[in-house]
């Protein structure tokens, strides 16, 4: 009598441990899993912050991790060719790009800005210390193999087109996508 | 196996120059060659040693030259 009592015991204990297993799998297999990679999404186009997104952008690629830039808002004007001035379909548009002109030479500083004579004296003051400007390390970035990702949605808004922005650049892409890179990166940033 | 070692000169150059320009190195180089990192770039000294925590070569030695500039050694991990 009493061995019968054990075995109905253990036979319990062991369904009752499947399922805890069953249920610690499921809920792993929900889990996100993280490459070694970092996401940054360009939101700012200032140069103060184009500066930093392509310094650890290339600083990851260059340390083995896997990276990519979402270029989106202001961000998307420092990957718009540095030649092209007017851009868009309607006055609305076009006035945005007179008055924000394209690509990472042109971006402004967020402080000390005075008409220009700010990002003319940092670029100076890089020139002298060896530091790579933000034009020569979106190309090094391409070089190293980051993904350089427009954003469709702000490419509509501003009129801009496919030949408006840098050679090189990954297929635009929407929100969801950029989550989604967001997502399975150890290392997102918003910048 | 032979111990080739491979100089990059990373002199006058900032963050992140040195380490951009011994990756590439590293990516060309055979296996299990070992390099010599010249820096003058202070920041390359807690770098250079993140920069192996990374990628998981090896920083066997780092020293701080009679002139100020810096010397690293590296061994690719295979």
């Amino acid at each position: 009598m009493a061995i019968t009592e054990d075995r109905v015991e253990e036979t319990a204990t062991l369904a009752d441990l499947l399922q805890r297993v069953e249920a610690l799998e499921t809920q792993q297999a929900k889990q996100v899993k993280k490459k070694n990679k970092m996401t940054i999404i360009a939101w700012g186009g200032q140069l103060d912050r184009i500066w930093p997104t392509t310094i650890l952008a290339t600083t990851a690629a260059a340390s083995g991790m896997e990276a990519s830039v979402f270029f989106t808002f202001w961000g998307l004007f420092a990957i718009v060719k540095p030649g092209v001035r007017i851009t868009g379909d309607n006055w609305m548009q076009k006035m945005m790009s007179v008055m924000n002109p394209g690509s990472a030479q042109k971006a402004k500083l967020s402080h000390y800005q005075f008409m220009g004579a700010g990002p003319a004296m940092f670029k100076k003051l890089a020139d002298d210390q060896n530091v790579a400007k933000p034009d020569e390390l979106i190309g090094l970035a391409k070089e190293l193999g980051v993904k350089l990702i427009p954003c469709q949605m702000t490419m509509d808004l501003l009129g801009l087109k496919r030949e408006d922005l840098l050679d090189g650049l990954e297929e635009p892409i929407g929100a969801a996508t950029a989550i989604r890179e967001m997502r399975e990166a150890a290392i997102p940033l918003f910048i | 196996m032979s111990t080739t070692i491979i100089t990059v000169d990373a002199k006058g150059q900032s963050c992140p120059g040195p380490l951009v320009t011994l990756a590439k190195a590293i990516k060309d180089a055979p296996d299990g060659a070992t390099f010599e990192l010249l820096a003058t770039d202070p920041g390359s000294r807690s770098d250079v040693a993140s920069w192996a925590e990374l990628t998981g070569n090896v920083l066997e030695s780092a020293e701080t030259l009679p002139d100020g500039s810096f010397r690293y050694l590296i061994a690719r991990a295979v």
